[in-house]
């Protein structure tokens, strides 16, 4: 038995679904408290920024440009976070803290954030800024900004640490599932094993129950007191076939030794002698067809009474066509068989042999003289295959289905000898093997095909 | 030939003795696993025939017990029990072959006669021989009056079991289990056509023949009629 690949397993895929479900939604949550933090923080520096425009608005109106440009001087010598540029039409600076017009901010109105650049003990840093621009009676500029490079840092710190983030969370969500789903396989594994003895033919096999009471030892104890319920059944079915055969024979058996000792004590010229012996004989074709039953109806009931091994097809086959050559040959039919590799499926030869012996019987005996009747085992990718085909008068495709019931003759046949379970067994053989039979036109005659399962080992 | 019948079924036994009796036979009987065994290691058999299911003790266990006790008679199960794999637990335990009810007496006759004579001491034979017919089993070739017989390998199988049992009724069901290995009955009877071609070869063109059908049982190679 192989190990499935754990990739391709129930619970490793919960776990995919689980894990890609957990990283959007902290993807989610993390985009979610960055960008509200981000706006809150934006709308109290756009606050201030908006309070200095009015006041620094107030201050030009009252004492002109003179007064604007002295409390631009005196506010940019505080070296805090505010930034001012007092600009003339052309944005040539004239007072503020800022040393050029930032090539960035063009249109008055909305609030900007650039890059500047700011000389702190001659070393000259680059940094960012959020602000607006204003625009003087007289066609003076006016940049009022705050420093933000701070919390710019912190936010690019941010957007590099976050594809890491998810990263990481996917890398341990899919890690963990898989040792989750190992666990589970493990488990799933062991009752799969059992399943797959079982199904082979061992039916005393029991799933191993742990110590940990969870679900998977629940669904343990439930599957084994399920098979133990099977299992007394099958023991049932076999005992009652077992009976009936044995309730049934006892009797036969007297009355075929009853007419054949009174038999002996005949003279075998006599008219009684030709009644018994015909007595005998109509014995037998009663025994004949409750074997037949019987193999059906244990079939049926999946009780295997023959031991399933490997087997090839190939010589099956061969066998049987030489068993029937002569007696193909003496009706004028030609019997073929196709030459074909090894061919190996799960099977009891007995049984298949049997049910072959009555396909190809079936065959040399609907077909004509002249006729031809081809026996073929083939590998297809739909399983192993046992072929029969004919060129007699075949089945009409609407009598197919019904032909492999029990005791199911069709009009044209009834008056030739036959116990009419021929197909039903051939039938009944293939369930046992899983396999099917099928019926199809061969134009003309009939194409009887037994298709087996892959010889792939079982898996659950 | 001595033979012990254990039969729990006292009709069936009555028969079976009776008619083992009127082909010659001298048999002991028992009705249950236990007297059979009793029986089966106090005098020696030629064969014994034994019912699958006993009271007191099951027929495979009575054989088994008398496998332990280094007993080798030659044991035929009689089964009323389905057959598939059946036979494969009666040939297990020790059994030599294998008859499910009902069966036909002859082929219960023609079996135990193959039984005794697998049981008498057989040197290992590289020929054998019927009148003029001769099988070498090393060259695997026939011969017969001196001119080679051409035969296929599964005629050759089919006529040196008849050969084997040369002077022995031996029944399609015996012929198709030994030469073909099939333990089921064919619907028409296959094993007749071959027969009738087996004898085409080494019948044909010769005053005397060899090969006999004997009516309502199966066949005999004799030399003599």
């Amino acid at each position: 038995m192989r190990a499935p690949s754990i990739l391709r397993t129930q619970a490793y895929r919960i776990v995919l679904v689980y894990v890609a479900v957990f990283a959007v939604s902290v993807t989610a949550l993390i985009a979610f408290t960055y960008w509200n933090t981000k706006r809150a923080l934006d709308a109290q520096t756009d606050q201030i920024i908006e309070a200095e425009i009015t006041g620094l608005s107030e201050q030009y109106q009252q004492l002109g440009l003179r007064g604007l440009a002295d409390v631009v001087i005196s506010r940019s010598a505080h070296g805090g976070p505010g930034l001012y540029l007092l600009a003339n039409h052309l944005k040539q600076p004239i007072v503020g803290n800022l040393d050029a017009w930032p090539a960035s901010v063009t249109l008055p109105g909305n609030f900007v954030e650039f890059d500047y650049q700011r000389r702190i003990e001659n070393q000259l840093d680059t940094r960012r800024a959020r602000g607006r621009v204003f625009v003087l009676a007289g066609g003076f500029f006016l940049l009022v900004a705050q420093d933000v490079h701070e919390r710019y840092q912190t936010e690019q710190l941010f957007t590099t640490t976050l594809p890491w983030t998810v990263g990481l969370v996917l890398l341990l969500g899919l890690g963990g599932g898989a040792l989750m789903s190992r666990n589970m396989l493990a488990r799933l594994d062991s009752i799969n094993r059992t399943s797959t003895e079982i199904i082979a033919g061992d039916l005393s096999r029991r799933v191993p129950i742990g110590d940990a009471h969870d679900e998977f030892d629940a669904l343990a104890e439930n599957l084994n007191a399920m098979l133990d319920r099977i299992e007394r059944l099958m023991k049932g079915v076999r005992e009652v076939t077992d009976s009936v055969a044995h309730d049934l024979r006892t009797p036969l058996n007297r009355l075929r030794n009853r007419l054949e000792a009174t038999l002996r004590h005949l003279d075998p010229a006599s008219a009684e002698t030709v009644e018994i012996e015909a007595a005998v004989a109509e014995t037998d074709s009663l025994i004949t067809t409750f074997n037949a039953l019987l193999l059906i109806a244990e079939a049926d009931a999946g009780v295997t009474r023959g031991e399933m091994t490997a087997i090839d097809l190939a010589p099956i086959a061969a066998d049987m066509a030489e068993l029937y050559a002569p007696l193909a040959e003496e009706k004028g039919v030609n019997l073929e068989i196709s030459p074909s590799g090894i061919t190996m499926i799960d099977g009891n030869r007995s049984l298949i042999s049997q049910a072959l012996a009555n396909l190809v019987d079936n065959a040399i005996k609907y077909t004509p003289s002249g006729g031809k009747v081809t026996v073929t085992v083939s590998e297809t990718p739909h399983g192993a295959e046992l072929r029969v085909a004919d060129t007699g008068p075949g089945i009409p495709a609407l009598e197919r289905a019904r032909v492999v019931e029990r005791f199911v003759r069709l009009e044209a046949s009834r008056n030739s000898p036959g116990t009419g379970l021929g197909l039903s067994l051939v039938a009944a053989v293939a369930r046992l093997h899983d396999a099917r039979l099928l019926l199809e036109d061969n134009m003309p005659g009939l194409r009887a095909i037994i298709r087996f399962p892959r010889h792939a080992p079982r898996r659950g | 030939m001595r033979i012990l019948v254990v039969e729990d079924d006292l009709e069936a036994q009555r028969y079976l003795v009776n008619g083992l009796k009127e082909a010659g036979h001298v048999v002991d009987d028992a009705a249950d696993g236990e007297t059979g065994l009793t029986l089966a290691l106090s005098r020696p058999y030629d064969v014994a025939i034994i019912d699958r299911m006993l009271p007191k003790m099951d027929g495979l266990k009575l054989v088994a017990e008398m496998r332990e006790h280094s007993n080798t008679t030659p044991v035929l199960f009689l089964s009323a029990l389905s057959e598939v794999d059946d036979r494969v637990k009666g040939l297990k335990a020790g059994g030599d072959d294998y008859l499910t009810k009902p069966y036909a007496f002859v082929e219960l006759l023609a079996r135990i006669d193959a039984l005794m004579r697998r049981r008498s001491p057989q040197t290992v034979k590289t020929r054998l021989q019927v009148g003029d017919l001769e099988l070498d089993l090393l060259t695997r070739t026939a011969k017969r009056a001196g001119s080679a017989i051409d035969l296929q390998p599964r005629e050759f199988r089919l006529l040196e079991y008849l050969m084997r049992h040369a002077s022995q009724v031996v029944t399609r069901t015996m012929l198709l289990e030994s030469v073909w290995e099939y333990h089921f009955d064919p619907q028409t009877n296959v094993i007749d056509v071959h027969i009738s071609r087996l004898r085409a070869k080494i019948d044909k063109g010769f005053d005397t023949a060899l090969l006999h059908t004997v009516r309502g049982a199966g066949y005999m190679i004799r030399a003599r009629a």
